[in-house]
């Protein structure tokens, strides 16, 4: 039997998170290895609702900064666990996604984006005014997942960075293998018909304004849920989580590594992930650097880096 | 099967139909006939949901149409191939087949499949790949083929010869024909008036957002004004 595109971009995926430590030559590697896992399940999001449903919003940081800020509130006004926390904070994230949604999502093109830039910053904003719920601008403590010592006591020993590279890693795979079989499922193929044309989805009996929606709300959970991540891993989060830098960030490596396809959009969050590390050698030069290669790939290659590099490798072959 | 009294619709400030009047019995191949610019698009656009009705209404199957949501009509049976052919181009040939079928999840959806299949071989031929690399005649023929995945009862056609070479159009007329005998009835709109007229029972003409003059298809192509203003015979 011939292996799926699903299954090499899973294979491909494993492959990664399992070789890489391999490679790493400390273990603050391991640190720089999660982060580049959760934003990346951040980008499948971005990938489901601008890729499949063209759809783009510029404030899906907002929603990361919702699910970041139930792992700390929850636990400290509501009593509950924080693994509950994250739950509940992807839940309100669906909610609210679901009520911004519902107006916004009628605009289109940069109005789309510009509306939805607005609601990021009102989170933002919320996040660091509201100083005696949320800390302010200074953040605000979370507590401990507590999964690491439950794993220690069953004899499988790892350090904290080590724990959240493969915790993160792990939910990264199956947050992809959910956007792959979306892909391909009938609400997947109605997102990309009505990416192609609204119209033409409406005569074959679309409902666009909720299917537009539903990619609204799933990519928002998403969010939601790297967010949290972000939160446990640091033990500490602060009001920039949301912030209008990370927005753009989130819609920046997923148009970078190939907004149509899930492994494009995490090789996205792995290169401005690890790029920025890796260019310190340039110091002060760093940011100008950075932006430079970005113009360059944007340029050059203008669907992102992985459908470019297999369409070229694919044109080899023949 | 479909009645449509004093239609009007407007873009904007600008009035483009002026109360439309026409009428569909079942089983039929009816088609509207027109120059450019004649308001035929918006009419098909009207029936179809995706134009704001001003005044007047649809009936479809004795129901009241006029505010039903576009992509409910399909469910009630009233499929469009759009004009311009409004495929889905970056999807594969078979995914926009799947997408016709869309409101259904059955295994008559295969069957469909197959039948579109032996309907137009060339689309099983190249039924995966993009419909974008199409050429303009095949295109149409997934236009058309998507829209009978819907299972309609009638299917309104928007200009499907337009940009086709001579011999392509002829056989879109030759599928368009080929439909009464799977009970679909149709509207045709139609700039090429004689190719339309001659495969057609009946005919409106359409000038300037009215109806100037309607009946059955071969009165029409013998109507001297016509055969003037339109055949250019």
């Amino acid at each position: 039997m011939r292996i799926s595109s699903k299954q090499i971009t899973l294979l491909v995926l494993l492959a990664l998170i399992a070789v890489a430590p391999f490679f790493f030559p400390s273990s603050f590697y391991y640190r720089v290895g999660a982060l580049v896992f959760i934003n990346g399940l951040a980008v499948v999001g971005i990938v489901i609702l601008t890729g499949y449903a063209g759809q783009i919003s510029l404030g899906h940081a907002g929603f990361a900064g919702i699910g970041a800020y139930a792992c700390a509130l929850a636990p400290a006004h509501l009593g509950i666990h924080v693994g509950l926390a994250a739950i509940l904070g992807a839940l309100i994230s669906a909610v609210i996604a679901y009520l911004v949604g519902r107006p916004i999502l009628r605009l289109h093109g940069y109005y789309l984006g510009v509306a939805s830039l607005g609601f990021g910053i009102l989170v933002a904003m919320v996040l660091s005014n509201e100083g005696q719920l949320t800390g302010g601008p200074d953040g605000i403590a979370v507590n401990d997942l507590g999964l690491r010592s439950v794993l220690n006591d069953m004899g499988l020993s790892l350090t904290n960075s080590e724990f959240w590279y493969a915790f993160s890693g792990l939910t990264l795979v199956v947050g992809a293998w959910l956007a792959l079989n979306l892909y391909n499922s009938p609400t997947g193929r109605a997102w990309r018909a009505l990416h192609g044309s609204e119209v033409a989805a409406r005569t074959v009996g679309v409902d666009v304004a909720r299917l537009k929606l539903q990619a609204f709300v799933i990519s928002a959970v998403y969010a939601s849920i790297a967010g949290s991540l972000l939160a446990l891993q640091n033990r500490f989060i602060t009001p920039e989580v949301a912030g209008f830098m990370h927005s753009i960030e989130m819609v920046t490596m997923a148009v970078l590594g190939g907004v149509g396809s899930v492994l494009g959009a995490i090789f996205g969050a792995i290169i401005l992930t690890v790029l920025p590390q890796a260019l310190t050698v340039f110091a002060e030069h760093e940011m100008m650097v950075l932006g430079l290669v970005m113009m360059l790939v944007m340029i050059f290659m203008r669907e992102g880096v992985v459908p470019t590099l297999l369409r070229f490798f694919r044109g080899r072959g023949e | 099967m479909l009645t449509v009294e004093g239609l009007r619709s407007r873009y904007g400030r600008i009035e483009v139909l002026h109360g439309i009047d026409l009428t569909v019995t079942s089983g039929e191949i009816v088609t509207v006939v027109g120059a450019n610019g004649a308001g035929k698009t918006t009419l098909l656009r009207c029936l179809s949901g995706v134009q704001p009705v001003t005044a007047g209404s649809i009936t479809f199957r004795g129901e009241a149409f006029t505010s039903v949501p576009a992509h409910r009509r399909l469910k009630l049976g009233l499929a469009q191939a759009p004009e311009g052919r409004q495929i889905f181009t970056n999807l594969s040939v078979e995914e926009n087949l799947r997408l016709g079928a869309f409101l259904f999840n059955d295994e008559r959806v295969h069957r469909d499949m197959e039948n579109a299949f032996n309907m137009f071989p060339i689309l099983k031929e190249k039924r995966n790949q993009v419909a974008g690399g199409l050429s303009g005649g095949q295109q149409q023929m997934l236009a058309i083929a998507r829209a009978l995945m819907g299972r309609p009862a009638c299917l309104l056609l928007d200009e499907p010869s337009m940009g086709l070479a001579p011999l392509l159009v002829q056989q879109i007329f030759d599928v368009i024909q080929g439909l009464k005998a799977l009970d679909v009835t149709v509207l045709l709109v139609e700039q090429n008036a004689f190719g339309a007229l001659s495969i057609a029972d009946r005919g409106y003409v359409m000038e300037t957002g009215q109806i100037v003059m309607g009946g059955p298809a071969e009165d029409l192509i013998a109507d001297p004004r016509i055969r003037e203003a339109y055949l250019g015979i």
